[in-house]
């Protein structure tokens, strides 16, 4: 009996051929990863490329097929994230794990408090050991301090103190930067630079490609679930991380179809703000086109799509459909008018999970279709369900089936399908292929496109540029909470598009 | 295809919850056959299961409306003492008065409705959490009920002017068989079709299931939350009006208690609290097994006081067995 030995005793942490599958999806095959002592290891891929997987697997939220983890020689199996912290595995998420109410020594200290005779709590030895800690990182905090009066960076650096509260070895962070600017950025990265010893290793995960070449020592690409590459930072270019990321030849070819100048305006949008974040947006959907809303996360864009279709309150604005000023209190106004939303998150705002396929098909149009005095018409709704399962393709074994079995691209086209058997004339897609493998999308892609033929007019929110260059016909970017400009589908790149979400009001407002 | 079939109990979830059914009706089998055994000159008579039938009506009604409530993902406490105050209403409206009995009726069920009205308004307007709002509302009916009534139970002139009112609950269309139970089948008949075959039922289950994508599916669920609240006041005014009618009068004083049987009777009866999933047919098997127990405990001579706890324990065990299934069905 021999204890299994890792393939390289003298990696920190090491992923071997790892295995996960979920109902139609493979989110993880035959993934590696190696991180060396004392190095910060980039990783990217696209949405979707197994990264949060990872993550789930190796604090135990998941279960592996097949493979291997490894941290510092030993065999990782942890049963959840507090253990896998136990034993120097910390991890720190987008979203931040903290608890706001409490201070910033609570909130490092949470369920290991220090204690007097088991069960009384000693404040002010907590509140020493924080300072301590905070010390030893040159970290200007409070340890009394409410976490919720503390700016996203701090909070970060919260997350970061309670992960060497535990000693960890292996820290991961997951896309850290995305809410910061670029001074906080330099503060995290010099933070970073200070916990990197010969013991210890960072796992940086991010889709801002300079920060790989500021902070990285190596990068390790995956794609599809699967690892593709490890290249050293500093023989490595942009182009060649990208390339390797995007893999799979992007279609450049696949343009937006059928773009044309002449069509009729159908919706018009002006001077729409709400109380929170929009201000004076304003834009015209045309009969028959794709309309693509780019922009970075916090622009402005899914509460657009909210305000129009009166799920939010707006403070001022106006909204014309076919020239005629309408006012929308709430969705079943907007979709009366015949505006339907699809929601970016499909099971909160999207789905009844637990119930069937059909009726998520036919809730929309119950009322004014499939009924007769409040008496619903099963058959009419039965059969209207079932054609148009099978017109989206729809994979279900009936329409019967409930709506939480159904795979993502599946429960997505359920939702279109909502909305086409309410024959809805304006159609918002919230990043319609979130969360939906490649085969999916494309079929979302050439979905929406025969839609905008038959004439429909579809706004498409996304994220992703590449969706966005493929699909619309012209672009309206946004920038915290305003419109900062509109493409044409032949002035849209990936560099004017990031150029506009970019486009901040404070830059303007100084060079003014 | 098993497509129209399926549908047919879209509601209940498929053939789990026919199981659920199946199962709470073998457990008022069998909770009937014990209590058979134990005391088999008494229990088992004809006359006591009349009783059964009969002291099952008021709960029934009342948790007719607590399951269409219930599937929102609500709950209605003020169910019990808006019975009462809908007792006291139909006394004011028949005694005091002096209006026709059917226009009493009518006047009653409507007065149910706006009680249901004022319910839904305070949870879709104001937004208030159900539990809080109809706790609120439970005590102001509870205190109506006593101010109407000036603190007084208020007495039909049952064998004149209002004979035909107790002839609802006491008298027999069909020979033997009070019509009390004719009204309990009737009552179970007209929530079976509202929430099974009409867009009510659908968006009652549909909101429980998922609030904001209903409303975001262009359904008008404010509006539809208010009318499944008025639906609900309408089962109890006429669970205040079935009681008042067979006691021959209004007890201000009586109803506190009832909205937890009625919660009771749609809990074992399949119903989730989370909302989204019920059954009509599995409310009315709880309604009768509620009853049930009651009879039999009396029937045993088990203490008043001892009949709660036992109903307390049951409730526990039914739920929990519920979850246990529906724990390895997720797993499974």
């Amino acid at each position: 009996m021999t204890a299994p030995t890792p393939p390289d005793p003298s990696l920190l942490l090491q992923v071997e051929d790892v295995h996960k599958s979920f109902p139609g999806v493979k989110a993880l095959d035959g993934m590696r990863l190696d991180l060396r002592r004392g190095e910060v290891l980039g990783l990217v891929g696209e949405n979707g490329a197994g990264k949060s997987t990872l993550m789930k697997l190796l604090t135990g939220i998941y279960t592996r097929e097949a493979g291997q983890f490894w941290l510092d020689g030993q065999p990782l199996d942890v049963k959840g994230v507090r253990d896998a912290e136990q034993r120097g595995l910390s991890i720190i998420h987008q979203e931040l794990n903290l608890v706001p109410h409490l201070t910033v020594a609570q909130n490092i200290w949470l369920g290991r408090e220090p204690l007097a005779a088991g069960f009384f709590t000693k404040p002010g030895r907590q509140t020493a050991r924080t300072r301590e800690l905070l010390d030893r990182l040159e970290l200007d905090l409070d340890p009394n301090a409410l976490v919720r009066d503390l700016t996203v960076a701090k909070q970060q650096m919260v997350e970061i103190a309670k992960a060497l509260s535990f000693d960890a070895k292996v820290i991961i962070m997951d896309e850290p930067t995305s809410a910061l600017n670029d001074t906080e950025v330099a503060q995290l990265h010099t933070l970073i630079r200070r916990f990197v010893t010969p013991r210890t290793g960072v796992v940086y995960i991010t889709h801002r490609m300079p920060e790989l070449k500021q902070i990285t020592d190596r990068i390790t690409i995956i794609r599809d679930g699967q690892y593709i590459d490890t290249i050293d930072t500093a023989s490595a270019t942009l182009d060649e991380v990208i390339s390797h990321m995007v893999g799979r030849a992007i279609d450049t070819s696949a343009r937006p179809v059928n773009v044309r100048h002449d069509r009729e305006v159908i919706m018009r949008v002006s001077g729409l703000s709400t109380p929170g974040l929009l201000r004076d947006v304003g834009f015209e959907l045309h009969r028959g086109e794709v309309l693509g809303f780019a922009g970075l996360l916090g622009a402005g864009r899914t509460e657009t799509a909210r305000a129009i279709v009166g799920a939010d309150p707006m403070s001022a604005g106006e909204i014309e459909l076919k020239g005629r000023k309408v006012v929308i209190h709430n969705a079943a106004q907007a979709a009366a008018l015949g505006i339907g939303y699809l929601s970016e998150d499909r099971k909160k705002y999207g789905l009844m999970l637990n119930l069937s396929v059909e009726h998520n098909i036919a809730i929309s149009s119950v009322a004014d279709k499939f009924s007769q005095f409040g008496f619903e018409r099963r058959r009419a709704m039965a059969a209207a369900a079932q054609d148009a399962s099978e017109l989206l393709r729809i994979k279900t074994p009936s329409v019967a089936q409930l709506a939480k079995y159904l795979s993502g691209g599946n429960q997505q086209k359920a939702i279109i399908a909502r909305w086409l058997v309410k024959d809805c004339d304006i159609l918002i897609f919230d990043e319609p292929t979130r969360g939906i493998d490649v085969g999916a999308k494309e079929e979302i892609y050439q979905l929406l496109n025969r839609l905008a033929g038959e004439g429909k007019s579809i706004i498409m929110i996304s994220s992703e540029l590449p969706e966005i260059l493929r699909m619309a016909h012209r672009v309206v970017v946004m920038c915290e909470g305003r419109v900062t400009g509109t493409l044409g589908a032949d002035e849209a790149t990936q560099e004017s598009i990031m150029e506009l979400a970019t486009w901040r009001v404070s830059e303007q407002r100084e060079a003014a | 295809m098993s497509t129209l079939e399926s549908l047919d109990h879209k509601k209940a979830g498929g053939w789990k919850q026919r199981l659920q059914q199946l199962l709470a009706l073998a457990g008022l089998l069998v909770i009937f056959a014990a209590f058979s055994v134990v005391a088999p000159t008494t229990f088992p008579t004809y006359n006591n299961i009349t009783n059964i039938l009969f002291s099952a009506v008021v709960v029934g009604c009342l948790a007719m409306g607590a399951t269409l409530v219930i599937v929102t993902a609500g709950i209605d406490l003020s169910c019990g003492t808006g019975m009462a105050l809908s007792a006291v209403m139909a006394a004011t409206f028949m005694v005091t008065l002096h209006l026709p009995v059917w226009l009493g009726i009518i006047l009653t069920l409507m007065f149910g409705a706006v009680l249901g009205f004022v319910n839904g308004t305070l949870v879709t307007v104001l937004g208030l959490p159900p539990f809080i709002a109809t706790l609120a509302t439970m005590m102001i009916c509870q205190g109506l009920a006593l101010v109407v009534s000036n603190v007084h139970p208020i007495y039909f002139d049952s064998t004149g002017e209002h004979a035909s009112y107790q002839w609802l609950s006491t008298g027999t269309i069909i020979p033997g068989f009070p019509n009390a139970i004719i009204m309990l089948v009737l009552a179970t008949a007209v929530a079976f079709v509202l929430f099974n075959k009409t867009i009510l039922g659908r968006y009652d289950v549909s909101i429980g299931s998922n609030l904001e994508a209903t409303a975001l599916s262009g359904v008008n669920v404010r509006k539809w939350l208010i009318a499944i609240y008025a639906v609900a006041g309408v089962f109890t005014a006429l669970g205040g009006i079935m009681i008042s009618a067979r006691l021959g009068s209004a007890q201000p004083q009586t109803g506190s208690g009832y909205e937890m049987q009625a919660i009771a009777a749609t809990v074992i009866g399949g119903t989730s609290l989370a909302g989204g999933k019920g059954s009509i047919i599995g409310t009315l098997i709880g309604a009768l097994i509620i009853s049930v127990i009651n009879n039999g405990l009396q029937i045993i001579m088990l203490p008043q006081q001892w009949q709660n706890v036992v109903l307390g324990v049951v409730i526990v065990i039914v739920v929990f067995i519920d979850q246990l299934r529906n724990r390895q069905g997720r797993t499974s």
